[in-house]
């Protein structure tokens, strides 16, 4: 299949989909309305919502605190996640020793903890910032961890043999290797940062793309809400295109960047 | 002689605690001496501890028994004098052609344009200056051994541990970098300790071929002198008289080794 038709089919399940929930929406068959505007809303409604929050610029302020909580969860979790995850892939006794309690946390779904968190960071940036650390870190974790165990022995001696000593040994060895487990999960961690930020708006906050939707939703706004589904979307789908190309620039020496998580 | 041997095992015995917490010995009793500027290749069945001995000489693995002295010193840890060449892939990844070449200058201190400026060098007396950008990835598994080669010789080690080096590759291959391996030699006279599984590749190679037998508890049972002329075509000499008599002589005590080794590896699924 040729790139042009690929995008024609790919714009084309696009314009279907919107144009059976507009007709569905809005005209009725046998006399009932199939999809009522009270729950399913329609494309046009939606549209001008968007345009309006565009054009009057509240949008941004929103866009720019999630994105901001996002980043700041991100660098923060991964941060975390490599100077742990380095930690215990070079002192076996600590992570033999931490072993139960990481699984037992990682393995909490982290929404439960959003209650806790805007208890004791407020309802401001930092409690969001602090859902999206639990997820970003365990993910950045598990990878340099891996990494870390992972430099094939052989490449570890030949480093030893050309003289390398420990230092060197980390910085020549042990630091790409983990790097690159890290940035090959990129794409799922800044996912998650975003992730972390939204729900934590929705479940509690004043600005923001979660809030946005959870005040629409309040006020059983539909139109509200799918158009805050819709800017996220394109939100996470920009940032996932930025992803790609710091992947593609770090990761040149890789045959195939497999994404792993 | 003046120059000290530049490798020198004696009695050297390695074992290893398995995980049952039975103990393996590997090799037993071996006394191995390379002189200076000597090419000693190691030829023994499969599994019978030839890398053992290589990690010994190495500095990697302690002997249980026994003592390797290098240049008439006690070997205590690594091996400083000697630059090994890995059977498996031991480039580093993340680094180009020229940045794999250039590291073990690097980490001694050199500045990084003289350490290029020579890896470069290198790289050309390899064959692959043009390849100094690439990645190990986009390289051949020839052309990974060659910038391996260049690795190891850029740090000038007195002593050069090869452990069947040219084994994954192709037979063509194999002889390119054999006759590669003997011009680099001959320019600047190592003591090598070459281990194959391959006796024609040893007596090719060699000054002296030594025969290990199977293990578990191999020991070196054979030691020939090889005494054809240099220089050597490695694809050539294999066709002349001499290297026949050797051959014959030296596969018949090898032969029972192997069937032994052959043997024990499919009784005991493989040690």
């Amino acid at each position: 299949m040729s790139r042009v038709t690929l995008l024609a089919l790919q714009v084309l399940v696009a314009v279907v989909t919107l144009a059976l929930w507009q007709v569905f929406s809005t005209v009725p068959v046998f006399g009932k309305v199939l999809l009522p505007p009270f729950f399913f809303s329609n494309p046009v409604d939606v549209f001008s919502q968007i345009v309006k929050w565009f054009s009057t610029g509240v949008i941004w302020k929103h866009l720019a605190i999630t994105l901001w909580e996002s980043i700041l969860a991100f660098v923060i979790g991964s941060a975390g996640g490599i100077l742990v995850g380095f930690w215990f892939a070079r002192q076996p006794r600590v992570a033999a020793v931490f072993d139960p309690y990481v699984k037992m946390v990682n393995a909490l779904p982290r929404v439960v903890l959003a209650p806790i968190f805007a208890l004791w960071f407020g309802l401001g940036v930092w409690s969001k910032v602090a859902l999206g650390v639990t997820l970003v870190f365990f993910i950045v974790f598990f990878n340099v961890y891996q990494g870390v165990k992972e430099v094939p022995t052989t490449v570890l001696d030949n480093g030893r043999m050309l003289g390398m000593n420990e230092r060197q040994l980390m910085r020549h060895v042990y630091w790409p290797s983990a790097l690159s487990w890290m940035f090959s999960s990129l794409h799922t961690s800044v996912g998650f940062a975003v992730v972390g930020a939204v729900v934590g708006e929705y479940l509690g906050s004043a600005a923001g793309l979660g809030y946005l939707i959870q005040q629409a939703e309040g006020v059983f706004d539909v139109a509200g809400v799918f158009a805050g589904m819709f800017v996220l979307s394109a939100f996470v789908i920009l940032i996932d295109m930025a992803v790609t190309v710091v992947e593609k620039r770090l990761l040149v020496w890789r045959p195939t960047p497999a994404a792993r998580d | 002689m003046t120059e000290p041997t530049a490798v020198a095992l004696d009695g050297a015995t390695v074992a290893f605690r398995l995980a049952d917490g039975r103990v393996y010995t590997a090799v037993e009793q071996a006394n191995l001496a390379v002189d200076h500027g000597e090419f000693v290749a190691i030829v023994g069945p499969t599994g019978c501890g030839k890398s053992t001995l290589l990690n010994v000489t190495a500095g990697l693995l302690k002997p249980a028994a026994g003592t390797a002295r290098i240049f008439d010193k006690p070997l205590n840890g690594l091996n400083r004098d000697a630059g090994y060449l890995f059977q498996a892939d031991a480039l580093f990844p993340w680094k180009t052609a020229i940045d794999n070449v250039a590291i073990g200058l690097e980490i001694r201190g050199t500045p990084r344009s003289d350490a290029l400026a020579r890896a470069e060098r290198w790289l050309t007396s390899v064959g692959l200056g043009a390849f100094a950008g690439r990645y190990p990835h986009m390289l051949s598994g020839g052309q990974r051994k060659r910038v391996a080669l260049a690795q190891v010789l850029i740090r000038d080690p007195k002593i050069l541990l090869m452990d069947e080096p040219f084994g994954p590759l192709d037979a063509q291959t194999r002889q390119i970098m054999g006759n590669l391996l003997l011009e680099l030699w001959t320019a600047d006279r190592k003591a090598v300790l070459f281990v194959t599984h391959d006796l024609e590749e040893a007596i090719a190679l060699a000054d002296r071929v030594v025969i290990m037998s199977a293990g578990p508890s191999a020991r070196i049972i054979g030691d020939w002198r090889i005494t054809l002329p240099r220089p050597r075509d490695i694809a050539e000499i294999r066709m002349e008289k001499d290297f026949h008599a050797l051959h014959r002589e030296i596969w018949g005590v090898l032969k029972d080794e192997v069937m032994k080794g052959y043997v024990q590896s499919t009784q005991a699924g493989a040690a």
